[in-house]
């Protein structure tokens, strides 16, 4: 131990020049697993279930990450962060990609020296209130009490939001999401605001979420994605790329269902590029011909995975909104596979 | 001539109490209804029970120990007719991952039998009481019982044949032999059962190697880090002196342990493969992650502490400076500081790739952490000795250590024993701060289960299940330490 932690004092001095985090897929690739920081449990996002496989809509980018270099969309060990360890973790080389639910700002992007390789859901924050309160708008929240969490973005957003439209509020400050659902349901603030996914999360566990709806305005930018370190763009391409296959998978209608069937070849030059039946972008990224399909096969596309964990027949029962296609006025734009 | 006695000389017959005072009826009036105040605060006191009891016991009778769903309990709940009542489907599911965190499931005998090895292993060392036999019978008894859990094979059934046989042969004997009897016959010179303490010692190093796996060259190895210490200790003390001894005794293990035990590991290991499958520290979790912290901390920062404690009182300016300084440093800083030094600070200064276990730095901090707590507990105990204990010592000549061995030290710790355990479960109760650095404690793996779709809104009911597994635990050190007091009285009456 003793031995480690001098080496380490060492090398802290070439550490901080940057040279730990060459060749990711390299020491990916060696040891066999991908080292993914998620969530320690958020609804929809990342869960254990009673066997204790994770599962979660941040979770399938990491098994999709691991399908594509390794092959294997098991060969991950997840690495449960808070809030306060996640960028720590990365920066370290503790894990080889983060994917927790981590909102893209040009400070961490730039100040922090990380990559955010894609945006994975558009979240944006919003409010809920009991309808019995008759309220339709959050303009009409003049003077209401609100649940926030403090020390996060959102409780500026709150601010920012009541004094662009001249209204007063009260704050009633709160720790934890589950201190606030106490705080809500007790009748403690009129309305809690936080990330709109989560008010959805958390009312699908009310006992009569029919009692509660959440206001239409988004006051908020909270594009959620998974990042990696600054100085491996080859390892950020990756990562990039296979969050953009899941979403083109989506587009050109590869589902987990249909992928065997269409890498028999099919009429279209591009699903046979991004399934590695032509072309060679798997080579170019220094990974299998078949990285997309072990990527897709992982979790299915990109439409699949927000069904399974977020859509409207999961509880949390989010419409796609923002995090549909481009064609169907969602935000979801994958760039061409050429 | 009749003497005539006014002293009456045969004793009068006993009478029984009057029933006021004896019995039950007694013992309420005694402890209940003395006085009129105390009977309106009785009454006020039971009906408040009888209220909290009311409200609560229909809530936790609740028909749902086989939902799958929080939304499966309500309907169940609503079936049942009744307008509220306790969620049992989650602790009946998620039990075994609130016990043993993500570690994998057809392994988890491992730290089971760890666990009750620790007992068996505590029992020489907390209790005098027990026979040497018993405390046997207890391992075997423990080992056999483990057999049947391990995949069956032609050795598993050997390994049970040998252990029911000695099992039989030492029960026959513990049940036949009185416990008279045998202690003349042992006064006599009779053969006795090695010393279990032998076991507790062996249990350091088995404990790790259960929980973690790999070669079993590696607690091997570490052992014989200690066998050379004490080799080089008898082979130099008569060359070089003793202070010189003592040194290179220190320092054979250490360069053995750091440099050389790698080697070792691996050169046996491709001769001889044996082995436990390795388990991956993130992998622990729950009651077994509070469980491995907390009993390793607690057993290292005893001695820790009644060497830093000895340190403060040193006459070496040196080593009482380093011992002050060491101390007033750990208590200054918050527990929490420590742990996100252990998990983000160490992370950073160690070179990428380095595979310092996350449950190791922690346990080490808790280590360090309860320590010099425990060091300025001691040194109350010190300090409450009276001058004359240690003139007395003095005048008896006995050197340093051995007046504190002898004199000083039993009387401390019995003082002290209160605030030690008090440290101790302090210690234990901290353990659930790593949730904070991510590590999935019992609160984390309960934050993790109500993530899920299916247990969101869970409250009560988890977080009643861990308080009641951490009540368990402390509340039986608690009454160790009451056990203990008991047995070190010395005075009278």
């Amino acid at each position: 131990m003793k031995k480690t932690v001098l080496l380490g004092a060492l090398t802290a001095a070439a550490f901080a020049a940057g040279a730990a985090s060459a060749a990711t897929l390299d020491d990916v690739k060696a040891r066999g697993k991908l080292n993914c920081g998620i969530n320690t449990g958020l609804v929809g996002f990342a869960s254990p279930d009673a066997n204790g496989r994770w599962e979660g809509f941040d979770v399938a980018v990491c098994r999709a990450v691991a399908g594509a270099v390794l092959g294997d969309q098991e060969a991950v060990d997840f690495v449960n962060l808070t809030g306060k360890t996640r960028f720590t973790a990365l920066a370290s080389g503790e894990i080889d990609l983060l994917s927790r639910n981590t909102t893209w700002t040009f400070s961490r992007d730039v100040d922090l020296k990380f990559e955010f390789v894609g945006v994975n859901y558009y979240d944006g924050q919003g409010f809920i209130v009991p309808k019995e309160l008759g309220v339709s708008s959050a303009k009409d929240l003049d003077g209401a009490t609100v649940c926030i969490q403090t020390g996060t973005t959102t409780e500026l957003n709150l601010a920012d939001f009541f004094r662009a439209n001249n209204m007063s509020y009260e704050p009633v400050p709160i720790e934890t999401a589950a201190e606030a659902r106490q705080q809500y349901l007790a009748g403690a603030c009129d309305t809690y605001t936080t990330d709109a996914s989560g008010l959805a999360a958390q009312r699908a566990a009310f006992e009569t979420p029919d009692d509660h709806v959440i206001l239409p305005e988004i006051i908020s930018k909270e594009p959620l994605g998974p990042l990696v370190r600054h100085g491996d763009p080859e390892w950020g391409d990756i990562a990039r790329w296979t969050l953009n296959a899941l979403v083109a998978a989506e587009e050109l209608g590869i589902t987990s269902a249909n992928i065997d069937e269409l890498l028999n070849g099919t009429e279209s030059p591009e699903i046979n590029r991004l399934l590695g039946t032509e072309g060679n972008l798997g080579e170019m990224l220094g990974l299998e011909a078949d990285w997309a399909v072990n990527a897709i096969k992982a979790g299915g596309n990109y439409g699949e995975i927000f069904a399974r964990y977020l859509g409207e027949s999961t509880p949390v029962g989010l419409a796609r909104g923002l995090n549909a296609q481009w064609q169907d006025g969602g935000l979801l734009y994958a760039p061409p596979f050429r | 001539m009749p003497q005539t006695s006014y002293v009456r000389t045969e004793m009068v017959p006993e009478r029984a109490p009057p029933p006021s005072t004896a019995g039950v009826i007694g013992w309420m009036r005694t402890n209940l209804f003395d006085g009129w105040m105390n009977s309106i605060l009785t009454v006020i006191s039971l009906a408040f029970v009888v209220w909290v009891l009311l409200s609560a016991v229909p809530w936790l009778i609740s028909p749902t120990w086989n939902a799958t769903s929080l939304q499966e309990c309500w309907a169940l709940i609503e079936a049942a007719g009744k307008p509220e009542g306790a969620c049992w489907g989650v602790i009946n599911e998620r039990w075994p991952q609130m016990l043993y965190g993500f570690y994998p499931e057809e392994l988890r005998i491992r730290p089971t039998l760890a666990f009750f090895l620790l007992f068996v292993a505590l029992i020489p060392v907390l209790f005098n009481m027990i026979s040497r036999r018993m405390n046997w019978l207890l391992l075997v008894l423990v080992l056999f019982g483990a057999t049947f859990f391990a995949a069956a094979s032609v050795l598993m059934v050997a390994v049970q044949v040998v252990l029911g046989a000695a099992l039989a042969w030492l029960a026959y004997t513990v049940v036949t032999t009185k416990a008279g009897d045998r202690a003349e016959a042992i006064a006599a010179g009779a053969s006795r059962l090695p010393n279990p303490l032998i076991f507790s010692a062996l249990y350091v190093f088995l404990m790790p190697w259960l929980l973690w796996g790999g070669p079993i060259w590696s607690p091997i190895g570490a052992a014989m880090g200690f066998v050379l210490g004490w080799a080089a200790y008898r082979m130099l003390a008569a060359v070089i002196g003793n202070l010189g001894a003592i040194i290179a005794a220190f320092l054979v293990p250490v360069v053995w342990w750091l440099f050389l035990i790698g080697y070792f590991v691996s050169a046996l290991s491709s001769v001889l493969p044996i082995g436990l499958e390795p388990v991956d520290s993130r992998l622990f979790g729950g009651l077994l992650l509070s469980v491995t912290i907390g009993v390793t901390a607690i057993a290292i920062s005893l001695p820790l502490g009644i060497v830093l404690a000895l340190g403060r009182q040193s006459d070496l300016m040196i080593v009482k400076s380093l011992s002050v300084m060491f101390i007033e440093f750990i208590r200054g800083v918050p527990l929490i500081t420590l742990l996100f030094v252990a998990s983000v600070l160490l992370n950073i200064f160690m070179p990428p790739g380095t595979n310092f276990d996350i449950i190791l730095r922690v346990i080490i901090m808790a280590t360090l952490f309860a320590s010099a707590y425990m060091a300025e507990v001691i040194r109350g105990g010190l300090a409450a000795l009276p001058r004359g204990q240690y003139e007395a010592a003095d005048a008896l000549g006995l050197d340093y250590w051995k007046a504190q061995r002898l004199i000083i030290m039993p009387q401390a710790l019995k003082i002290s024993i209160p605030g030690i355990v008090s440290t101790f479960i302090g210690l234990f109760k901290d353990t659930t701060l790593v949730s904070i650095i991510g590590l999935l404690d019992p609160l984390g793996i309960g934050n993790a289960i109500r993530s899920n779709a299916a247990w969101t809104g869970i409250v009560w009911e988890l977080y009643g299940f861990i308080a009641f597994l951490f009540f368990v635990f402390t509340f039986s050190m608690s009454r160790y330490s009451m056990y203990l007091e008991r047995r070190l009285r010395t005075d009278h009456g």
